[in-house]
């Protein structure tokens, strides 16, 4: 578990990757949300400054609120459901994507490359691999379909060249490929971590550092990565997690069952 | 079309479903009885979603009556499909993300049957997934989509997923072949004798699987009147013609959960993951001789679960009708 210090507080790797993400949504968007980190920085960021933000689920929900102390263990049990607005079909849900009424798709992610794509099937040659991964679920869809951010921790086997297999596509092989093989929405908008905030570059749509984490080199953050970071001309530093950022979210979270 | 075993041809699933008996007719039976209509080899699409909703009673019966060959589909896949390889009742998984659930980590039982290639999971995309079983339900022989294209998703299913240029629009499009599966299994809180279900909280991909379906065993909670079900049809999720068999197996999801009645048995579901991530094949034996094999009956199998865990299970699912 790392330890970072800040303003007097301590926090872990998955909390700074909640306040960072939460910190990139907006009030009133729809947001497609995977369990863990990416349901805990959305209802983060409505509790802070977006009341009017919606939190989808891939097992039907719309609009649920989170009991505090009570997440769900995946989307798709009755903790999801808890003071909704309405539970679909997954199959209608998931479509809501395709229509168009989702602005952001959150999710985790096992091993991402230079060009965004995600790898959750396998580790290893796919036809003989070392791992099986439990697979794509809705994250080739969500992907497929609309703007996402990827939160994860920054490390050198995680950040790779090429990921072993696409689960989930971003920019697959750069430039114009993605819209060129069939998808021209969406894409891979900000990667999340522990040590950086990171997009891609217009026109390449090679992954790019916009910002450093507190107290972080860019040296680290190239240091950790499997390919050659291109760094934004005017690189920011974060914020790091405020008092209440912490607070609301160690409210949510109380069994730290995901931000230990 | 003659090379085609992927799509029912229209001409048979037409005749199939014309053929039975589609009278309003009782036909409530025990889950050993409902077991003998499926045959091995079968294509057995299971209702619910990961731990939701499971039908672990009907499973649990035909593992218990040494099924084989069976091919399994299902939205997400969870511990009752690695029950499903480890009894030898399945050895294909059709499904979009197959392990016990992300706070136990990568299931060693799905890893060990796939990765030794002694069983095969077929991926899809979830949407891609719920799309297969709505065309199904709709008579349709493919449905075109979004998802999946440029992606390794798409490229490993290899002849299974064709591609097509839309007439329409000139646009790029993924064709989804439609899944008539021979039998789906669902489980609800109430059914009547003659198989109207009525669902609460999510429905997951159930309502699809039902019309898809060649037939549907329901497991349910509990039998409850025809006249019951006729006060709120506007509740009626699955009509009655869809299924064959409706057997009451009260905590039927066990150790799964079952909206507003029980929630997931998290203390066995955590003691089975340790099990079988110690040793996927030992532990996985073991689980089934003491849950599966074991118990003379579905009620012996509760005792076996504990007072304890039911309990806890009920006093939790039921929260959800406190203000």
């Amino acid at each position: 578990m790392t330890k970072h210090q800040a303003n007097d507080a301590t926090y872990t790797a998955s909390e700074l990757l909640c306040v960072m993400a939460a910190r990139l949504l907006k009030d009133g968007q729809i947001v497609f949300a995977g369990i863990g980190v990416p349901l805990l920085a959305a209802t983060l960021a409505q509790q802070q400054f977006a009341p009017h933000l919606t939190i989808l689920f891939e097992g039907g929900t719309i609009g649920p609120r989170i009991v505090p102390g009570e997440l769900p263990p995946s989307t798709n049990e009755q903790r999801c459901t808890r003071y909704a607005n309405m539970v679909l079909p997954i199959t209608d849900v998931l479509l809501l994507l395709q229509r168009g009424y989702v602005d952001i798709g959150f999710m985790g992610g096992a091993q991402i490359d230079r060009f965004g794509n995600l790898n959750s099937s396998f580790i290893g040659d796919p036809n003989n691999p070392k791992t099986r991964l439990p697979g794509t679920g809705g994250g080739n869809d969500i992907s497929s379909l609309t703007n996402m951010i990827v939160a994860m921790k920054h490390e050198k086997r995680r950040f790779v060249a090429d990921v072993d297999f696409i689960t989930s596509p971003g920019w697959i092989r750069g430039g114009k490929s993605r819209a060129q093989a069939g998808l021209p929405q969406g894409g891979l908008w900000r990667v999340v971590t522990d040590l950086a905030l990171l997009g891609f570059d217009e026109a390449t749509r090679e992954m790019q550092v916009l910002a450093l984490q507190a107290g972080v080199t860019r040296e680290q953050v190239q240091d950790n990565t499997g390919f050659k970071l291109l760094f934004a001309d005017n690189l920011e530093a974060i914020e790091p997690p405020r008092k209440d950022e912490l607070a609301t979210l160690r409210r949510l979270d109380p069994d730290r069952r995901f931000t230990a | 079309m003659s090379d085609n075993d992927l799509v029912t041809p229209y001409p048979q699933l037409r005749q199939e479903t014309l053929a039975r008996d589609r009278g309003l007719r009782e036909k409530v039976m025990s889950l050993e009885q409902a077991a003998k209509l499926i045959s091995d080899g079968d294509h057995v699409a299971l209702g619910g979603c990961h731990l939701s909703r499971t039908p672990t009673a009907m499973i649990w019966a035909l593992i218990r009556a040494r099924k084989q060959k069976l091919t399994v589909s299902r939205s997400i896949a969870s511990s009752e499909t690695d029950l499903l390889l480890a009894s030898g009742a399945a050895n294909h998984v059709v499904t979009s993300w197959f392990s016990q659930g992300l706070i136990w980590g990568v299931s060693k039982v799905m890893r060990h049957y796939t990765e030794k290639k002694l069983a095969v999971f077929e991926e899809w995309s979830h949407m891609s997934m719920g799309l297969r079983y709505r065309a199904g339900a709709m008579g349709i022989p493919f449905m075109p989509s979004r998802t999946m294209l440029g992606s390794g998703v798409g490229e490993q299913l290899g002849e299974k997923l064709k591609t097509m240029t839309c007439p329409f629009t000139g646009e790029e499009l993924a064709l989804l072949p439609a899944l008539n599966p021979d039998w789906a299994l669902i489980h609800v809180q109430r059914c009547d004798a003659f198989g109207n279900a009525q669902l609460d909280g999510l429905q997951f991909m159930d309502l699809d699987l039902a019309m898809a379906a060649k037939r549907v065993i329901m497991t349910t909670e509990r039998i409850v009147s025809n006249e019951q079900i006729r006060r709120t049809p506007d509740q009626t999720r699955i009509p009655f013609f869809t299924v064959e068999a409706v057997v009451e197996a009260p905590m039927g999801c066990a150790p799964h959960e079952c909206y507003g009645v029980y929630e997931p048995f998290f203390s066995h579901l955590d003691d089975y993951a340790h099990v079988t991530t110690k040793d996927p094949i030992e532990g996985s034996k073991k689980y089934l001789d003491r849950y599966f094999y074991g118990p003379k009956s579905w009620p012996d199998y509760l005792s076996e679960l504990g007072m304890d865990a039911v309990l806890d299970a009920c006093r939790r699912g039921r929260s959800v009708h406190n203000d």
